[in-house]
């Protein structure tokens, strides 16, 4: 048994149960010093992805290739910049306990088990395993109502969710005989009937997996989970889980479910058109700015897949570079949404941007590039984003697609473009306090990766070109 | 043909007191109908030959989870005469539904068929030569699926730690053993010779001083009690 192929995984669990020990031992405060060993064990785990060899291991049941390494690689860096943001607003905020990094590790471990999944058990497993962290620390603000009403309500409707998978899981084993990706996929090879119970089970699995994406129709959680948890939580869900969900739909559907995409595709046309327009439409009436990232997160995960739901392989490589680049400018963006605080009390409507470009230039500037990047306006890396997304969609033939996400990005651009208007145009009596270093470092980093894509963007390309390699071929 | 007797017979029981289990009107009943019930599966099971199967259920869910009811049932004051108050209006459109789900799922069997490979793909075979099935079970979980084995420990890990998070609270006011402190204590505890024969009189009870009385020891009288603070 190869089991050293899952190192990364290996670790982070053991890092875990290290750091849970050794934080609840000492009688004085450890969340700083928890916070900061996990950071360090996400960016250990990330050297050995990178390090990690091909191949299938534990019975077939893992496996490691270059697309799980490209996935794996985002949801790390997405997971340790997201709670580098979380350590002064849980200060702050007095939510500051060293169960809250231990949870996002625990969940980074079951995205890392759900995209190296080569098994219908695995993926579920993986999935648990990501979604009970992410329902305790949506309420991890216990004493306020609306925090404890998102993770009641995630955690409802996450159970629904992982119902409608098992069942479909059940239904694909009994009527294929196997869970396995690799044995899956010689039962649905070209020359086999495909049996509707099959069928029935694949848009059950689809169903299940759409939730965790938060895609139209199972979407309705989204903007109320996204508003009631605190801010540095709604930035690790818009991140680091997201891109994990996608990665699965996509493993799951080219692997196992390759051939029978005639079934899949226009689930996932459907889905994808349905969750750009409501995304765009839904978010043009919002004040509070996390209820506003979470109609404009429905909306990004229906451009990527976009890329999908075309079944071609640059699509399938426009999946990968939009989620990159929506990890990173999503990043950003909640680095300014964290650090913004009035007299050291936290607020969240957009109105409270009012005046930024005069009281902080450097985050209003920042603020400003994410907001283009979203709206994907070019030379910014969101563009780009969509640009292959498109291309793809209109190379497969699927012009209505391409026209509908361009018409919704149009849409979208009014809401984003009003961020940019109230804090630039609009002035404020009370400005807001300035954000810390750290916040200012993940935005800055965030910002000019948006800005410099356009001069070097052949080390993303090339790499999700890679992944997808591995994954179709 | 004892075989088939004894199959019969638990099976009859168990059908009869899983029906017990929902229409007991004494929700204790039914809990102790519940643990009727699992004794017959898994007597069930025994004869199937799955003693391995047979202990767990009784082990587990006998032991831990019907107890386990039993206290939710006697501890919880739930008004079950409430809980049944809608039935009669609801049964009808309970038995529609139930009815659409049964037929569909008679269309599923009905169409039912097996892959031509479903042999080739099966996941887990039965084992050749003597392996008891609790040596293949063990087999499975901790060879085969012990990533995924491994994997379910972390999730219950993480269950458990949301749970203490999210209801945990430090309360202040709380009195706490500190060992430290009694070990490294001295000169507060005093041997005093009490009268052989006293006893103990009925005031000499250790109370906890009074508020805003001084915290020290006092001994009263003769009568003294012997005591340590």
């Amino acid at each position: 048994m190869n089991w050293t192929l899952a190192l990364p995984e290996i670790l982070l669990a053991v890092s875990g149960l290290v750091i849970l020990l050794s934080c609840v031992i000492p009688k004085q405060d450890t969340a700083y010093a928890g916070s900061m060993a996990v950071i360090g064990a996400l960016l250990g785990a990330a050297v050995l992805v990178m390090m990690q060899d091909e191949g299938t291991a534990f019975s077939g049941q893992y496996i490691a290739d270059p697309f799980g390494r490209f996935m794996k690689l985002l949801c790390l860096a997405g997971a340790a910049a997201t709670l580098l943001l979380a350590i002064d607003f849980n200060e702050r905020e007095k939510l500051a306990r060293f169960e809250f990094p231990l949870l996002a590790l625990f969940a980074t471990t079951g995205m890392m088990v759900m995209i190296s999944a080569n098994d219908l058990m695995a993926v579920y497993i993986g999935l648990e395993l990501l979604s009970l962290p992410l329902y305790v620390i949506a309420a991890f603000n216990r004493d306020n109502g609306r925090s404890a009403e998102a993770g009641l309500k995630y955690f409802v409707l996450g159970a629904l969710a992982s119902g409608l998978l098992l069942y479909g899981t059940s239904l694909v084993y009994g009527f294929a005989g196997s869970t396995n990706f690799d044995k899956l996929a010689l039962a649905f090879a070209p020359g086999q009937p495909v049996s509707a119970g099959v069928v029935v089970g694949l848009v059950f699995v689809i169903a299940g997996l759409a939730f965790k994406a938060s895609a139209v129709p199972f979407h309705m959680w989204t903007p109320d989970v996204y508003e009631g948890a605190p801010t540095p939580v709604t930035a690790f869900f818009a991140a680091a889980p997201k891109v994990a969900a996608i990665a699965l739909i996509v493993r799951v559907l080219t692997g196992p479910f390759a051939d029978l995409s005639d079934q899949w595709q226009q689930v996932l046309l459907l889905v994808s058109a349905a969750s750009m327009l409501l995304g765009s439409f839904a978010a043009i009436g919002q004040r509070n700015i996390k209820r506003l990232m979470a109609y404009s997160s429905i909306g990004h995960v229906g451009y990527a897949l976009m890329g999908l739901a075309v079944d071609t392989d640059v699509g399938v490589r426009g999946v990968l570079v939009y989620m990159a680049i929506y990890l990173i400018m999503n990043v950003g963006t909640f680095a300014v949404l964290v650090s913004m605080r009035r007299q050291g009390k936290a607020v969240e409507l957009i109105d409270d941007l009012a005046g930024l470009g005069k009281t902080h230039p450097g985050t209003a500037m920042w603020m400003a590039i994410f907001m283009f990047s979203m709206a994907g306006v070019p030379p910014l890396a969101g563009f780009f984003g969509k640009l292959y997304v498109f291309l793809a969609a209109m190379q497969a033939g699927y012009l209505w697609l391409a026209l509908i996400g361009v018409g919704t990005s149009v849409i979208g651009g009014y809401y984003y473009l009003r961020v940019i208007k109230v804090m630039y145009f609009d002035s404020t009596e009370e400005p807001l306090d300035a954000p810390t270093p750290g916040v200012g470092l993940v935005m800055a980093g965030s910002g000019l990766f948006n800005v410099l894509f356009i001069l070097w963007p052949a080390p993303l390309i090339g790499a999700a070109q890679l992944a997808v390699a591995a994954l179709v071929g | 043909m004892i075989a088939a007797l004894a199959f019969y017979v638990f099976a009859f029981i168990l059908v009869a007191s899983a029906v017990m289990v929902v229409t007991a009107r004494n929700p204790v009943h039914s809990v102790l109908f519940l643990i009727l019930a699992f004794f017959n599966a898994s007597a069930l099971f025994l004869l199937a030959g799955a003693e391995f199967l047979a202990m767990i259920l009784v082990i587990v869910y006998v032991g831990a989870v019907a107890v386990l009811f039993l206290f939710v049932v006697m501890m919880l004051d739930i008004d079950f005469a409430r809980l049944r108050e809608g039935f009669q209006r609801y049964a009808p459109i309970g038995a529609i539904i139930g009815g659409i789900l049964f037929l569909e799922l008679l269309l599923v069997l009905a169409g039912w068929r097996f892959t031509d490979m479903a042999a080739d793909l099966r996941l887990a075979p039965v084992p050749n030569g003597p392996v008891s099935n609790t040596a293949a079970l063990g087999r499975l979980l901790y060879t085969d699926y012990v990533f995924l084995f491994q994997a379910s420990g972390l999730i219950l890990l993480v269950a458990m730690i949301g749970a203490i998070v999210l209801t945990h609270r430090e309360r202040v006011g709380t009195r706490r053993q500190v060992i430290a402190d009694q070990v490294s204590r001295s000169g507060s505890v005093v041997l005093t010779q009490v009268a052989i024969g006293a006893g103990i009189s009925p005031d000499s009870i250790l109370r906890p001083p009074p508020k805003d009385a001084p915290k020290a020891v006092e001994h009263h009288d003769a009568h003294g009690h012997g005591g340590h603070h």
